[in-house]
């Protein structure tokens, strides 16, 4: 409890003489001769209240805006993030500080755990204290910006010219451009370069090379490949490029070309080329038997480099995930968080927010974030630039080129589809249950 | 509450009538006070929210109502949604199987344990606490461990399983849709044990070793001292561990969600991880709120259960 959050309910705790830290005693004391007793009572309850009002005054008062009126100059901002984990505070707390020394503001930052920010944000709405600069992972903006919690950021002359379209439809809701998003990611396929070699295998560019590979790859207690086939997001996440690349669509799941991409994933289960616990596994996962050896190739993000980079003598390398007939084009999924400016009723906070905003899209710094967190520049000017200077990226920049949003057709109906697809893909390669007829059934449900 | 009621009740001092009764009125008043506390903390942290909860199932609560408090009241609709979606009935049979299998297993099984350890021998104190452990371990560590040691390709159970020259096979346990249920419940059994053996040991403690020394006079030994001693004196405890244990394990949900969040293909999904999925995966919270609200109302039936049995046995 800290000391202003207690200080507007100072009246009610004066009440009572002695200070509500000293309730022990207080019990004694009601157990006096009746002339003083009601006196006392009354300082029990005054006692014992000031708890509870001190305590709820926690959630409310100390996280309230320090400056309120608007015709005050802005001195300081307060942002919220979900870069909890090194390197990426360290890299964006830096980025954001700099940021405001630029504006003349100081940055407050706070960095919460990623599963925990939508709890923080949901219960900051209700309570009148959201931050003055809001990072969002991007499939989650429509749902917040339809809730009306964001600014459209057009009030503040923010424009997303030049951006890669898939990632400005993610930030885009009913038409308004409501958060800049400077780096994205993707998933791509990673190989292990020495296994390849070794059996022989070229690198497979469609499903037909993926499935001959993966099958020659497989030996002993090593799989050919490894993906997420989890029943989150995240399994959803990874089936996107197959199910976007045969030309399949979340609106409507029952389809041939999206049980087309699911019949795939079912063989590479069924021939034993993809081990059965894929169901099971979290990208992470993946990423632990790809290091380990016991997978040969694995569908992943950028982000797990700094784990693979620490594995001695491990030799991999990126390519766009495998289309299904050659000459087609890799559709994969958008990620990536996108930086918006919540409603808080103060004009000139906003302003100085989305300067903020604005400031972490400059040209500078996309290409800074981009190589420190091993992401992609939105602003397809940069990539040829950010390509040459990192080449290990080259990979996932060719496959962000094409690549789409999550929420680009859907908007906040997308977790609904998300769980849809996932529960067919899951009954699909668990109970045996022929994909179209899986994918019918759960888009039905 | 002694001092306060000593100087104007107790005593029988029938000649000055009025001031006794604001005498009387100041004891009321001074009791409601101490009650109070009490009450507003039962109120503030177990009516509101269970009262908010029942409402909440009634409207239409998703992200925006944070925003702007709006909240309309939808009715029926949100349980026409969850009692008509496909996975309720599997959710619903699911609760059933977990519960019943965990507390069969959870239950026989401290049982005999409790029995075992009655019995003095080197050792046992050592062993007895040993027993505690999955009691002591954070239910997000044991269900990770649990993972591993369920995993398919590399897990422990199965590496054991082809040491031996019984089997070849190596079982999906948390991958196939038949047997993740099985391997669901044979975890929450080794987290049930310590509970249900250490209140039962209790229990055990408080039969007079008399009783069994006249029992075995009487020629009731072994299992006949069991069913005609034993069982008879630790009912009131066994029926203290059994509704407990229900309303517990109804509500189960950190340990499936860290061995399969509800699946393979929904296998594992119960009421209480509907609820979760629906209310803070789907942000649903109205939907989320009536699968809840559903749940109470089966653990609200067995403690109704319990309480008709006890005062029946009471009665008779």
């Amino acid at each position: 409890m800290t000391a202003p959050a207690a200080a507007p309910h100072r009246r009610s705790v004066r009440l009572a003489p002695p200070p509500p830290s000293s309730d022990g005693t207080h019990e004694r004391n009601t157990q006096m001769p009746t002339p003083r007793k009601r006196v006392r009572v009354r300082q029990v309850l005054a006692g014992a209240c000031a708890v509870p009002l001190a305590l709820s005054a926690c959630g409310g008062g100390s996280d309230a805006p320090s400056g309120g009126s608007s015709g005050a100059a802005v001195t300081s901002l307060r942002v919220l993030d979900y870069y909890a984990n090194e390197p990426d505070n360290t890299v964006v707390q830096q980025t954001v500080a700099a940021c405001g020394t630029e504006i003349g503001v100081t940055i407050e930052r706070e960095a919460v755990p990623g599963d925990k920010l939508i709890a923080k944000v949901l219960q900051q709405s209700s309570s009148k204290t959201l931050p003055d600069v809001l990072m969002l992972d991007n499939p989650d903006l429509q749902q917040i910006a339809a809730s009306g919690a964001l600014a459209p950021l057009d009030d503040f002359g923010l424009k997303a010219d030049g951006y890669q379209q898939g990632v400005v439809d993610a930030s885009t809701y009913e038409g308004k451009l409501y958060g800049l998003q400077p780096v994205t990611n993707t998933i791509a396929l990673i190989y292990n370069k020495d296994i390849l070699a070794e059996a022989g295998v070229s690198v497979p560019t469609t499903w037909e090379e993926l499935e001959a590979a993966s099958k020659k790859l497989t030996q002993g207690d090593r799989y050919g490949v490894a993906f997420s086939a989890i029943n989150t997001f995240e399994g959803t996440w990874q089936f996107l490029p197959f199910m976007w690349s045969n030309g399949g669509e979340e609106k409507d799941i029952a389809t041939q070309q999206t049980a087309d991409a699911l019949q795939l994933w079912v063989d590479l289960v069924k021939d034993g080329s993809a081990s059965k616990s894929v169901v099971t596994w979290s990208q992470a996962d993946v990423n632990d038997q790809f290091k380990a050896g016991k997978a040969a190739m694995m569908v992943n993000g950028p982000w797990q480099f700094p784990v693979l980079d620490s594995v001695a003598g491990l030799n991999y390398d990126v390519v766009p995930i495998p289309v299904p007939k050659a000459g087609m084009t890799s559709v994969a999924p958008l990620g990536g968080e996108t930086w918006t400016v919540p409603q808080t009723g103060d004009t000139a906070r906003q302003a100085a927010a989305a300067k903020v905003v604005a400031c972490l899209n400059s040209d500078a710094n996309q290409l800074a974030l981009a190589k420190a967190r091993q992401t992609v520049p939105t602003k397809t000017a940069l990539l040829a630039e950010f390509v040459a200077q990192n080449p290990k990226m080259k990979g996932f920049t060719d496959a962000v080129q094409t690549a789409r949003s999550r929420t680009g057709q859907l908007g906040p109906d997308w977790p609904k589809a998300a769980t849809k697809i996932y529960t067919a893909m899951q009954a699909a390669m668990t109970s045996g249950e022929a994909p179209l007829s899986a994918l019918q059934q759960a888009q039905a449900g | 509450m002694n001092a306060l009621e000593t100087p104007v009740g107790g005593r029988t001092v029938p000649a000055p009538r009025p001031p006794l009764r604001t005498g009387r009125r100041v004891q009321h008043l001074g009791r409601a006070l101490f009650v109070a506390p009490a009450a507003l903390y039962m109120l503030a942290f177990y009516g509101y929210p269970l009262v908010k909860n029942l409402v909440m199932g009634f409207q239409e609560y998703t992200t925006r109502t944070f925003f702007t408090g709006e909240a309309p009241w939808v009715g029926l609709a949100n349980y026409e949604q969850v009692l008509g979606s496909p996975i309720f009935g599997k959710s619903l049979v699911n609760t059933f199987l977990f519960t019943a299998g965990s507390i069969l297993g959870q239950f026989s099984l401290g049982l005999a344990l409790a029995v075992f350890f009655r019995r003095t021998f080197p050792g046992a104190g050592v062993l007895r606490s040993l027993l505690l452990l999955p009691w002591l371990i954070p239910l997000i560590v044991s269900g990770a461990v649990w993972k591993w040691i369920l995993d398919q390709d590399n897990g422990a159970l199965n590496r054991m399983l082809r040491a031996t020259p019984l089997t070849d096979a190596r079982p999906g346990w948390l991958t196939s849709t038949t047997l993740a249920l099985a391997a669901v419940v044979m975890v929450n059994i080794w987290i049930g044990i310590p509970f249900n053996a250490t209140i039962l040991f209790g229990g055990l403690q408080d039969i007079p070793d008399e009783l069994y020394e006249a029992a075995a006079l009487d020629g009731a030994t072994g299992w006949r001292a069991f069913r005609y001693v034993t069982w008879p004196l630790l009912r009131p405890v066994v029926n203290v561990v059994l509704v407990l244990g229900v309303v517990y394990t109804l509500k189960v949900l950190d340990i499936i969600l860290g061995l399969t969040k509800g699946g393979p293909a929904n296998a594992t999904q119960t009421l209480a991880t509907q609820a979760y999925q629906l209310s803070f995966v789907e942000f649903d919270f109205g939907q989320g709120a009536a699968t809840g609200n559903l749940l109470i109302l089966v653990s609200l039936l067995f403690a109704v259960l319990y309480l008709r049995l006890s005062r029946q046995r009471a009665e008779g």
